[in-house]
């Protein structure tokens, strides 16, 4: 609603994310004076009630956070509470746990670049509704979350909580020969993914450039998933250990999600921090592929993020096929990881950006205390930033189109608000 | 003749079971041929109004506004299936329940008074009127296109609720707890993933939640027989369906105590 030139913008429940949020626009004159993300996903306690559980259990629990990247969660907590016990897993028990990752990857990229976002940019408000108007571009978006998902159900079991992984690696190990099948899945959709990464950089990106910090898990000579420590783009680093030294989360009261800042400034994590730290590392196919789609060394431009992406799943089934290629069966399935008191830190990269993970053990492994730190939570200040920039920039926009674009740009960080332990729902308030 | 319609809805949960539809890659444009999926915010940022023909509610219910939000959902859905642990059985979440749940909001947030929740986590069933409950954490794709499809036909979804072991036997997977004294829950665990964790060499957790008529009590003194200790007895079923199993075992408690009497 209108009055005058004040008003707000109301979104009331954001759809095509994961959970539930809303966000509200404050705009006094032509200036934008408050913008808001929501969340109002319901809390569901989780760092309460891992005291008293065991060090074997994180696993599977901490998987229930979120539906879209349980696989983050698992990793993660494994590297907690190995740290905490003296355990390094490495050899072929790490090499399948990036396998597992890569899976992920590409069954939540495609996830989020077909079904979620690509309806932006093109005008839909739908997938299935675009699918109407170019059936073969949706089909190849849904092989090729298959290929992820076939990697999730082979090696974790299942491709929602997998129910593979364990503290110190897996219950069963694949044979070589399974592994085979999977390969071909992979090569069709390698073809698949350099095909996306070319039509996702035909799409029309608004103009919109960020000054975060950014943050990104890093370790030497690789694309870091599923292990190291942290890197930040103003040249800070420092292990897991130091995550909260660096990093403090403070309670906003329109949300559930704890905010987060590094060092006293708002940063982001996720594709566009993982690309400038260390995209030099991407396989030579996907690097290809960068090129090609018009990235440079760096993007901060948060709407291409849709391409960093896409380079990200070519590189991740490139990845999952070179592990595949080296693979030989592990002697045994796991290592063990007897208990002793202490505390451990993990983190990896979730598709949506750093997880930090962080246990108390006593010394038979009964969790004493949990602290868990998910990227959406992490990027909420970013986020609001952005939002509010970008409003700024389009503020004699009506507030239909107005809101449809906050709604793309909320959609550009893939924010999955379940981890918060819900839509959003816009409110521009022009009052 | 205009299509039926679905709708999909959210409570306290991680969004897992209603992927699982978006997971049915070959199936889900067909599917949409066949249904006008008119509210499933995770996948659409078109709204129908409603009334629905189709409800598929996920999640559980943690505050007074989904309390109130749940009546109104029944009320536009003809059929209203509910998906999933949470919304079968409270989730994991409802551990709240056998808690503090102001103290758990003290060890998470700073400022608890921001935080307005229930001090329980309870399943939709406990609030309305549910015509049919898909079990699973997550719920198993299959399964959901079962019922999706017996729906759309006007008959009951053959979703079988006798235990994991009926699976394990049917994919021929030898018995982890006979042949290596594994830990396993399927004898009293809900079939319907089919039997996954046994393949991979693990005992069943649960997921699925209690099977038509367990014994829990049986399955905890042969496991404890076998050297699982208290401790760990006490956490076996207190995951993902943790309210289930905790009412399974009060009533198995009794049954227990009149099979005692006849001895």
């Amino acid at each position: 609603m209108t009055h005058r030139n004040d008003r707000t913008l109301s979104v009331g429940a954001l759809a095509r994310v994961e959970g539930e949020g809303a966000m509200y626009v404050k705009v006094t004159g032509r200036e934008v004076e408050e913008v808001r993300l929501d969340i109002y996903e319901p809390p569901r306690f989780f760092e309460a009630f891992l005291r008293g559980r065991a060090h074997t259990e994180p696993p599977d629990i901490t998987a229930r956070i979120c539906g879209i990247c349980p696989v983050a969660y698992q990793m993660s907590a494994c590297l907690a509470i190995e740290d905490a016990c003296g355990v390094h897993v490495d050899g072929q028990l790490a090499a399948l746990r990036r396998l597992l990752y890569c899976g992920e990857w590409i069954e939540s990229h495609a996830l989020h670049i077909y079904l979620l976002h690509a309806p932006d940019f093109l005008g839909y408000p739908s997938a299935v509704a675009m699918a109407r108007d170019h059936r073969e571009v949706m089909e190849r978006g849904l092989a090729l979350k298959k290929a992820g998902n076939a990697i999730l159900e082979l090696l974790g079991g299942r491709a929602i909580h997998p129910i593979n992984v364990r503290v110190g690696g897996f219950y069963r190990a694949p044979a070589r020969a399974e592994l085979a099948p999977l390969a071909e899945t992979l090569r069709r959709a390698r073809d698949d993914a350099l095909e996306t990464a070319a039509w996702v950089a035909g799409f029309d990106f608004p103009d919109l450039t960020i000054d975060h910090e950014l943050l990104a898990v890093s370790e030497p000579g690789t694309y870091a998933i599923e292990r190291g420590g942290l890197r930040t783009a103003s040249g800070l680093a420092f292990p897991a250990a130091a995550f909260q030294d660096h990093v403090v989360e403070e309670q906003v009261p329109h949300s559930t999600a704890l905010h987060a800042t590094l060092d006293g400034r708002r940063y982001l994590t996720g594709p566009l921090a993982r690309y400038e730290l260390s995209g030099h590392r991407l396989s030579p196919l996907a690097r290809e592929a960068a090129t090609a789609a018009g990235l440079g060394a760096r993007c901060r431009n948060p709407f291409r993020s849709v391409i960093v992406r896409a380079v990200e799943v070519v590189y991740a089934v490139d990845e999952a096929l070179r592990i595949i290629a080296g693979y030989e069966p592990p002697p045994r399935p796991y290592v063990e990881v007897p208990p002793r008191a202490g505390t451990g830190y993990g983190v990896t990269e979730a598709p949506r950006g750093t997880l930090f993970h962080r246990y108390d053990l006593d010394a038979d492994g009964m969790i004493t205390a949990a602290v868990i730190t998910p990227p959406t939570s992490q990027n909420q200040a970013a986020i609001e930033a952005d939002l509010r920039a970008f409003v700024q920039d389009r503020i004699d926009l009506d507030d239909v189109m107005l809101t449809a674009r906050c709604e793309q740009a909320i959609r550009n960080y893939d924010p999955c608000i379940s981890c918060s332990t819900h839509f959003l729902d816009l409110t521009v308030d022009r009052s | 003749m205009t299509p039926p319609t679905l709708a999909v809805w959210k409570f306290a949960s991680c969004d897992g079971c209603q992927l699982t539809l978006l997971d049915c890659e070959d199936e889900l444009l067909a599917l949409a041929g066949e249904v006008e999926i008119a509210h499933f915010l995770e996948a659409s940022s078109a709204v129908a109004d409603g009334p629905y023909d189709l409800s598929l509610v996920e999640g559980s219910i943690t505050t007074a506004a989904d309390a109130e939000r749940i009546r109104h959902v029944r009320e536009i859905s003809r059929t209203l299936v509910t998906i999933g642990a949470c919304a079968t059985a409270g989730g994991i979440q409802a551990l709240r329940n056998f808690g503090d749940v102001a103290e758990f909001t003290s060890v998470v947030y700073a400022r608890p008074e921001y935080i307005s929740t229930l001090a329980t986590s309870t399943p939709i069933a406990a609030h309305v009127p549910v015509d049919f409950e898909l079990r699973g954490c997550p719920i198993d794709k299959r399964q959901l296109l079962e019922v999706l499809t017996a729906f759309l036909h006007g008959r009951r979804p053959n979703t079988p609720a006798h235990s994991v072991c009926h699976e394990c036997k049917a994919r021929g997977t030898v018995c982890v707890m006979v042949a290596h004294g594994t830990p396993c829950l399927g004898p009293v665990t809900h079939a319907g993933c089919g039997a996954i964790c046994p393949a991979y060499g693990r005992g069943c957790y649960g997921c699925f939640g209690p099977m038509e008529s367990p014994n829990p009590r049986s399955l905890t003194t042969w496991l404890g027989a076998r050297g699982v200790p208290d401790g760990e007895l006490d956490r076996v079923f207190a995951t993902f369906n943790v309210a289930a199993f905790d009412a399974v075992s009060t009533g198995a408690a009794s049954t227990k105590d009149g099979h005692d009497a006849s001895q």
